[in-house]
């Protein structure tokens, strides 16, 4: 089943140059994707005379459409006539590199940005018109105003289904730009009032100066005041817990205030992948490592190990649970052996706690194969000569938080969280993302 | 409402491209009806033509992720109205069944059959037509004893005036303004 954009296998050695450009070329344009080249022993021994020719054009491929101005008119029509319009901003801003031309459009338009998982880092938090991530483990007020904008803008994300919910009863009252690079996502899930393929950031330039500048301040303020609500019932007793245990937004709340604003933020996949998406603060872009779409478990380790060898003079924080770094913590020895300084957070809750969440809500508590006996996880990070720490209460957690950013070098911080904290609110599966859901009586 | 589609598409004539096209068919549970594979008039370039039965969004959806395949060139959806289109069978029958009486005379002259073969156990006779008009001899031809029946996929040719050529030069154009074309695998 190919999982690749392209692959070819070469079995001599004079092919490999020109098949490795082809598949760097291919690999890096238009929407990117991975691109798999077997070199046969053969061609691997053999000898040849090296001669380099980039790739830059293959007939039966078309990386990008250009833009059409006529289209661009159309948009800004619409977005100028809207009353209520929503940007959606997924991966594709950050590929494309229009984080600044996202912003330049939304401040002059006056239009409140939500992001997907993976686009979260295409707008900074800190902005009086972000609204928000969106999705089934997102926030309030863009999931339920998502049903009450008449324009949606949708730029570079692909209405995956944790982000739409139930289809049937999505956004029905809107209408739709899309604008993405890749043809067979427009129309797809969602239809568009008006598709625009093309690269995102051509785009949103070309739009911006047809944009007539508005205020909707009454707009923004409904966001606000969903805001509030959700603030009230879940963001607080998630982050400024009185009493009890530890619960993972918390952690992850004091760690985004200790950490370097460029610090790059690595999670693996789980409920704790969530509690990052929700609590961290992310302003800059280029902040935010995750596996969405497919998400896997055990990204996390070696997806920060990469991270901290690509940027050498910045923070890597990796948020991992204990199902995830059990996965694949063989590369506990890679940071060993090349000293790469990799700060891991492993928010221990001894449950795969996404799938033991999914049990309690729809399965009547069945928790079939999700509880974990674990083992002491500083112990086994100190056999790989890498110093940590354990904590439980939150009292130590302030001071271990600052131990850990401040160390040269690797340092794992094992937090001991509720066991059967759940992740809100939730989209739950069938229902509209108005429909979500804030507060869930736990049963157990 | 699912109906009937012709997808034709052109690609370069590589190892592996039949796989990953028909992946894309089937893991949205779309059966393929026939398909065939040829040469096309431009050399290098390989025409396929699937006839698959789903709805016109599905196929839609479909083509665009067919064409999204780096060596897709274009992909082509017609309904039945859109394209004029031939199969050929082939009939293996016993030659007792089809001399006897007025068969030959009715059956393979009245349908504009061709007889390819006679050995005394059995006659080969062909027809070239569209799906119906095979079915309907095959009908016809069991009484006599068809031992073997073959048919081919669908060879068809679509009833608009723009044609792949016209696709390639428009394609070329666009993108010349981009850097010189350097072309590998040809």
């Amino acid at each position: 089943m190919p999982v690749t954009k392209w692959n070819a296998q070469v079995k001599k050695a004079a092919e490999i140059p020109d098949t490795i450009a082809r598949a760097f070329y291919i690999a890096r344009t238009g929407r990117p994707g991975p691109v798999l080249v077997d070199i046969s022993k053969d061609a691997q021994i053999e000898s040849m005379n090296f001669r380099y020719r980039k790739c830059t054009y293959i007939r039966s491929y078309n990386p990008v459409n250009p833009i059409a101005s006529r289209d661009m008119e159309s948009a800004a029509v619409m977005i100028n006539h809207s009353e209520r319009p929503l940007i959606l901003a997924g991966h594709g801003v950050i590929i494309s590199g229009a984080v600044t031309e996202l912003k330049s459009l939304a401040e002059k338009g006056g239009i409140p940005v939500a992001v997907t998982l993976l686009g979260i880092p295409a707008f900074s938090h800190d902005h009086r018109l972000f609204a928000g991530m969106l999705g089934m483990h997102g926030n309030y007020a863009p999931n339920v105003l998502t049903n009450r904008a008449d324009l949606i803008i949708a730029a570079g994300m692909r209405f995956d289904d944790r982000v739409t919910g139930n289809l049937k009863k999505y956004a029905p009252q809107a209408r739709v730009i899309h604008i993405e690079i890749d043809s067979s996502e427009i129309d797809k899930n969602v239809r568009a009032d008006l598709g625009i393929n093309g690269d995102v950031k051509e785009v949103l330039t070309a739009i911006f100066p047809h944009i007539r500048e508005r205020k909707r301040e009454e707009w923004i303020r409904e966001f606000r005041i969903l805001d509030s609500t959700e603030h009230e019932k879940v963001i607080r007793p998630e982050t400024e817990p009185e009493n009890g245990e530890l619960k993972m937004g918390e952690v992850v709340k004091v760690i985004s205030e200790h950490a370097g604003r460029d610090a790059v933020v690595v999670t693996d996949v789980g409920q704790h992948q969530m509690a990052v998406a929700r609590y961290y603060h992310f302003t800059d872009s280029n902040t935010l490592v995750t596996s969405g779409g497919m998400g896997t478990m055990g990204f996390g380790l070696p997806a920060a190990v990469g991270a901290a060898t690509g940027t050498s003079d910045r923070q890597v924080i990796a948020f991992i649970g204990d199902g995830g770094i059990q996965m694949t913590l063989q590369e506990l020895g890679t940071i060993m052996q090349y000293h790469i300084p990799v700060k891991i957070v492993l928010l221990n809750n001894s449950f795969l706690g996404m799938v033991r969440q999914w049990q309690e809500m729809f399965f009547n508590s069945r928790y079939a194969s999700t509880e974990m006996v674990n083992p002491d996880f500083v112990a086994l990070a100190s056999a790989y000569g890498i110093p940590g720490r354990k904590i439980k209460n939150r009292e130590e957690l302030k001071a271990s938080a600052a131990e850990m950013l401040d160390s040269d070098g690797p340092f794992i911080l094992v937090a001991e969280v509720s066991r059967t904290a759940n992740i809100l609110p939730m989209v739950e599966p069938g229902a509209s993302v108005s429909e979500v859901t804030l507060t869930y009586n736990s049963k157990s | 409402m699912k109906q009937e589609f012709t997808i034709s598409l052109f690609s370069e004539s590589h190892i592996g491209i039949l796989s990953r096209i028909t992946l894309i068919l089937s893991r949205r549970q779309i059966n393929i009806e026939s398909i065939t594979a040829s040469e096309s008039a431009v050399p290098g370039v390989q025409m396929l033509t699937m006839v698959v039965r789903t709805t016109p969004e599905m196929v839609q959806k479909v083509a665009r992720q067919v064409e999204k395949v780096v060596d897709v060139l274009k992909v082509f959806v017609h309904t039945s109205s859109e394209i004029i289109c031939q199969e050929m069978a082939l009939y293996k029958v016993t030659t007792r069944g089809l001399m006897s009486g007025s068969m030959i005379s009715d059956i393979v002259r009245k349908h504009n059959a061709r007889i390819l073969e006679v050995k005394s156990e059995y006659m080969v006779v062909e027809k070239s037509g569209t799906r119906a008009e095979i079915k309907e001899l095959l009908a016809l031809l069991e009484p006599c004893g068809v031992l073997q029946f073959v048919s081919s996929g669908r060879v068809a040719v679509t009833r608009q005036v723009k044609e792949l050529n016209a696709y390639l030069r428009e394609m070329e154009e666009a993108r010349g303004t981009r850097q010189e074309a350097l072309e590998f695998y040809n």
